[in-house]
């Protein structure tokens, strides 16, 4: 009896085994999951619009770089409402790996060349590996080269350098929303006036969101610390669109802001935006692969 | 109760020995590719997971959308951001059964052709699906390989007025997944 009753048994697990047979081998095929997700598309752009963001040009990416900033708004048909003075920034960056990037450009404005290194030290990331931020070190060094203004006098090559420093903390909060920190030490070796400070310390505070699919509204704001700079200049305010388009990032904004690079922008900047000193201007990114991925690799 | 003991350890026995029943594998691959006027669009995926039972047929796979690879990162990024909603919709899979499972013979090594009924879930919609394949049968494992198309519109996969007629609306969907015995 006691046999009978086993073999029913046995018979039944088996048959109920067999009815689900599908489900069976879709769980036991397991979870596709990675054991770490990172976050990624923080922002679109090396840049949230002026200032730069946690994000690098992918390994092996080459960007190329069309910056422009009008004149101001508010100088009158004169100047066509600053379409007749513009500053504008071509440049490169690069990525040597996935967390290593550097970057060469030229400004019009002090006519200024710089170069740029980009580092990301901590990606924002859920799983076995888990941080709430993503972190980046961004440094810069600019080389003014303009005619000595008093070429009589002894000038040192030193004097036409100026430095910045960040640490860019951002955190990715929905995918339609993303906001950073960005600490910020500027240091220049020669400044106009006495008053001007050799070191100037600010911190920027920048974020994205998300109107549509391909659109984002981007909003980044830079407040000097450094006592006599935030006297006698303005605190940078930048609200612009990014729209992408395939191998394109289109960034279209309105700044305060004359000046393109760090070392200009933040602790430089003139203009006041309740008097119309308004800038119009865009960032143009093009990618171009130089090195492919593993895969696609002959 | 030595009979029950005997009839249990007959019935493990069995099992223990008898052809394997289940296949499986953990890194097939899935390809898709896809070419229109203004980009050719490939992608490689090689951390597929899948199963197949040659008993009743059934086959499955599953794919997380996260790991395909594409030539350029930011196609990579847009695909996932924008195109399949990766965050919303993790994975890809399917879940099917062969319906002229007489026709082949998993011990026989030898290539078979298969037909495979199914429905196929990709951003987060279920279509049933029919297609052919072929599985290749050879003395320690069984290569599963079926190449097929997919319109993009059936799978609610938007493509953005900007780049509408640029980018194929059909793409061009590899499986290839070489299957291990399972031993229980």
């Amino acid at each position: 009896m006691k046999t009978i009753v086993a073999t029913l048994l046995l018979l039944f697990c088996a048959s109920t085994l067999r009815l689900t047979a599908q489900d069976n081998l879709m769980d036991m095929i397991g979870d596709t999951k990675p054991a770490t997700e990172y976050a990624y598309a923080t922002f679109k752009s090396t840049r949230i619009s002026l200032g730069q963001s946690v994000e690098n040009p992918p390994n092996g990416n080459l960007i190329f770089d069309v910056q422009h900033h009008f004149g101001p708004g508010n100088i009158g048909f004169n100047d066509f409402f600053g379409l007749d003075q513009a500053t504008t920034r071509l440049g490169l960056q690069y990525g040597i790996t996935d967390w290593l990037a550097v970057g060469v450009g030229r400004s019009t404005l002090e006519k200024t060349v710089n170069g740029s290194v980009k580092i990301k030290l901590l990606r924002q990331s859920t799983g076995e590996a888990n941080s709430p931020v993503s972190i980046s070190y961004f440094g810069d060094a600019a080389l003014s080269t303009l005619k000595w203004a008093d070429p009589v006098r002894t000038n040192y090559f030193s004097s036409r350098l100026s430095f910045a420093n960040q640490v860019l903390i951002a955190r990715k909060l929905s995918k339609a929303l993303s906001l950073q920190l960005s600490p910020t030490y500027i240091h220049r070796n020669l400044v106009e006036k006495s008053t001007d400070e050799n070191d100037v310390f600010a911190v920027g505070a920048g974020g994205r969101a998300k109107l549509s699919k391909r659109i984002s509204l981007n909003v980044e704001y830079y407040y000097v610390l450094s006592a006599q700079t935030a006297k006698d200049y303005d605190n940078s305010l930048t609200v612009g669109l990014d729209i992408e388009t395939g191998g394109h990032v289109f960034q279209l904004f309105f700044t305060n802001s004359q000046g393109i690079i760090e070392e200009h922008f933040i602790p430089k900047t003139t203009g006041k935006w309740l008097n119309g000193d308004i800038h119009f201007g865009f960032n143009i990114s093009r990618n171009f692969v130089l090195k492919k991925p593993k895969e696609f690799r002959d | 109760m030595k009979k029950l003991l005997m009839l249990l350890t007959l019935t493990l026995a069995l099992s223990q020995f008898g052809q394997a029943q289940r296949y499986i594998t953990k890194n097939g691959h899935i390809s898709f590719y896809s070419d229109g006027p203004l980009e050719k669009i490939e992608a490689h995926n090689n951390q597929v997971n899948s199963a197949l039972d040659i008993k009743s047929g059934d086959f499955v796979f599953k794919v997380l959308m996260k790991s395909f690879s594409f030539e350029k990162a930011l196609m990579q990024e847009h695909f996932n951001e924008n195109y399949v909603e990766s965050d919303q919709f993790p994975n890809a899979s399917f879940v099917g059964k062969i319906t002229n499972l007489n026709d082949i013979n998993f011990t026989k090594p030898a290539t078979y052709e298969a037909m495979i009924e199914g429905k196929l879930t990709i951003h987060g919609v279920t279509k049933p699906v029919m297609e052919t394949g072929t599985f290749v049968v050879t003395s320690g494992a069984v290569e599963g390989k079926s190449v097929f198309m997919v319109k993009l519109a059936d799978y609610n996969i938007s493509i953005p007025g900007a780049v509408t007629g640029k980018i194929a609306e059909e793409i061009q969907i590899t499986v290839d997944v070489n299957l291990e015995p399972l031993n229980n």
